[in-house]
């Protein structure tokens, strides 16, 4: 899955602007008068208008969660119990979480750095207006471009028959393989992860660079700061908790991906959408109720990831008032 | 004073492109050399001419298309209720709207295989008929970020509560209101969203694979193990049918209600 485009940073502003243009005139009828009888009954339609929303999301993304959650802290009768919390800390299991989060840091470290630096490029380096068009351009299609096609392209390109793997060995006489690589490896996947992680940090981290103003720069210059001064004392700490909030959206976008690696890999590579997708298949553990713990682990992890992303959003917003 | 050439942002933007256009190119070339010695088109043409690929496209097409329908009937009318009616519940509808960000597919499915398995209180993996339902819903809860993004700004971009007073005082009712005063105003709004969602759910692998529906996203699985060549061919089409998706997307999201596409052709200069 590949979440991107576009992002509540993106969004907000307009947003809550017209919110606020348009929001006070149904405010004063709903609160002005006092007779608490027609509230009530102005309420009571009012309620209905979003009943269908929250019916289907009830039932197909609240329900679903909340049965998994409590399938959790249950056991094959159906009491409370908290073994399969504790199962979670089984050996196989533990090494699958590691293994996801490793690879998320991993290829979320790639994508931030080099999203970082790209955009900098891109957008303060100077360079002609078009360009930074077509890479913005080409990072929404890229950062969608996820999947099993997006495994096709990299097994044609760097698999062992791959043509940049034949090219190199042909022109160069230099073995990628021989020199350690290996697409259907750690590494190997995240430099594929890497073609949809750097696009999108490059679309959500463009705001932010856009956001520095000019004015600092030339404040710091004036009082004689290099370049390198400029960015340690100021850019960086500016930009400091957009890059972390973006790094954390592109560990969730990361960990969350199955139809990448299992195109890649088949099932052998363990990361723990993986796992669960073959525990669903096949039941491979013989315990539903740890899969639920294993899904619940997966939720809670994207969860606390885009919290935390959040408040470091709004932390950023601080600058660009 | 002339500015410096920008030497090593230079270097790095050509680094990049580099590496974002060398695997489509390979992927490119290497989908064409199917027939031993030469360049051809082969591989394309055997994608085509395997009735399981029209077969699963054709499946996963219009199940988008459901997904997308029933995303914009669900999510248009409840975007525009709470811009007009309740604003104190906003938080809550996008606190929902974003929450399948957090929820990844197979943990969706999973949840499904549970809750409306073949034993559960509504078995909708009972039958064929329900099963795909399941899966529509799956995409339009997987979709719903987006479309309720897409919506939601375009509904900033009109006056909803004006045009609602409006017609009301013409004597519309609420349906006519939203259908014909609502509804064609945000309509590039939920096309935009409509082109999202159709190129996160056409060849989506988790959610048939698991339902066990003939869709596109499994039989490119099976294909990339099977075949050499057509998996780039595929590969290379997908990319540019994402790339169409993301081109009328931002066409339709930056297009404002009752703009031209096209600049009048008799005008003078």
């Amino acid at each position: 899955m590949s979440a991107s485009l576009s992002f509540p940073g993106l969004a907000n502003k307009g947003r809550n602007m017209t919110m606020n243009l348009s929001a006070p005139r149904t405010d004063v009828q709903a609160d002005s008068p006092p007779p608490l009888s027609d509230r009530i009954a102005a309420l009571g339609w009012d309620w209905l208008g979003i009943v269908p929303f929250l019916t289907f999301a009830l039932l197909f993304l609240i329900g679903p969660m909340l049965y998994l959650i409590m399938g959790a802290f249950q056991n094959a009768e159906g009491g409370f119990t908290l073994d399969n919390i504790v199962a979670l800390g089984g050996a196989n299991i533990v090494a699958s979480f590691s293994l996801s989060i490793r690879l998320s840091l991993l290829s979320a470290l790639m994508g931030a750095v080099a999203g970082l630096v790209l955009g900098q490029a891109v957008v303060l380096g100077g360079l002609p207006a078009w360009v930074r068009h077509g890479f913005m351009t080409f990072s929404g299609v890229a950062s969608n471009f996820a999947g099993v096609p997006l495994a096709f392209a990299f097994i044609a390109t760097l698999g062992r028959l791959g043509l940049v793997t034949v090219l190199l060995r042909e022109l160069f006489g230099f073995n990628l393989y021989a020199a350690g690589f290996n697409l259907f490896s750690f590494t190997g996947l995240a430099v594929v992860y890497l073609y949809f992680q750097l696009p999108l940090m490059l679309l959500i981290i463009t705001p932010a660079l856009d956001g520095l103003k000019s004015e600092w720069r030339e404040a710091a210059e004036i009082l004689g700061a290099t370049r390198r001064q400029y960015w340690l004392m100021v850019g960086l700490p500016v930009l400091a908790p957009s890059i972390l909030g973006c790094f954390l959206l592109l560990f969730a976008n990361a960990f969350g991906t199955l139809a990448t690696v299992y195109a890649l890999m088949g099932s052998g590579f363990d990361v723990v959408p993986v796992v669960l997708f073959q525990q669903i298949r096949g039941n491979v553990l013989y315990n539903p109720n740890l899969g639920y713990a294993l899904a619940v682990g997966m939720i809670a992890i994207m969860a606390v990831t885009n919290i935390l992303y959040l408040l470091l959003r709004r932390r950023a917003e601080r600058w660009q008032k | 004073m002339k500015k410096p050439f920008p030497i090593v942002p230079t270097i790095i933007a050509l680094i990049a492109a580099s590496y974002f256009i060398v695997p489509l190119i390979a992927t490119f070339y290497f989908s064409l050399k199917m027939t031993r010695g030469t360049l051809s088109f082969a591989a394309y043409a055997s994608v085509f001419q395997s009735k399981e690929f029209l077969a699963t496209l054709g499946y996963s097409t219009l199940a988008s298309l459901a997904a997308i329908v029933m995303g914009a009937v669900i999510i248009v009318p409840t975007a525009y209720w709470v811009r007009l009616k309740l604003p104190r519940l906003r938080p809550l509808v996008e606190f929902i709207s974003l929450l399948p960000l957090i929820v990844p597919g197979v943990v969706l499915v999973f949840g499904y295989i549970r809750l409306f398995g073949s034993n559960s209180w509504l078995p909708m993996t009972n039958s064929d008929q329900g099963t795909n339902l399941l899966l529509v819903f799956g995409y339009v809860i997987m979709s719903m970020p987006y479309m309720f993004r897409a919506v939601d700004n375009g509904m900033a971009a009109i006056d909803i509560a004006t045009l609602t007073e409006a017609a009301e005082s013409l004597g519309a009712s609420r349906l006519r209101t939203i259908s014909l005063v609502i509804f064609p105003n945000v309509r590039a709004a939920i096309i935009a969203g409509s082109f999202l969602t159709f190129s996160i759910s056409l060849g989506e692998f988790v959610l048939p694979s698991l339902l066990n529906r003939p869709a596109f996203g499994p039989y490119l699985v099976q294909l990339g193990q099977d075949r050499a060549y057509e998996p780039a061919a595929l590969a290379i089409m997908s990319f540019a049918f994402t790339w169409g998706c993301m081109v009328l997307m931002q066409a339709f999201a930056t297009k404002k209600p009752g703009q031209r596409w096209l600049p009048r052709l008799s005008r003078k200069i």
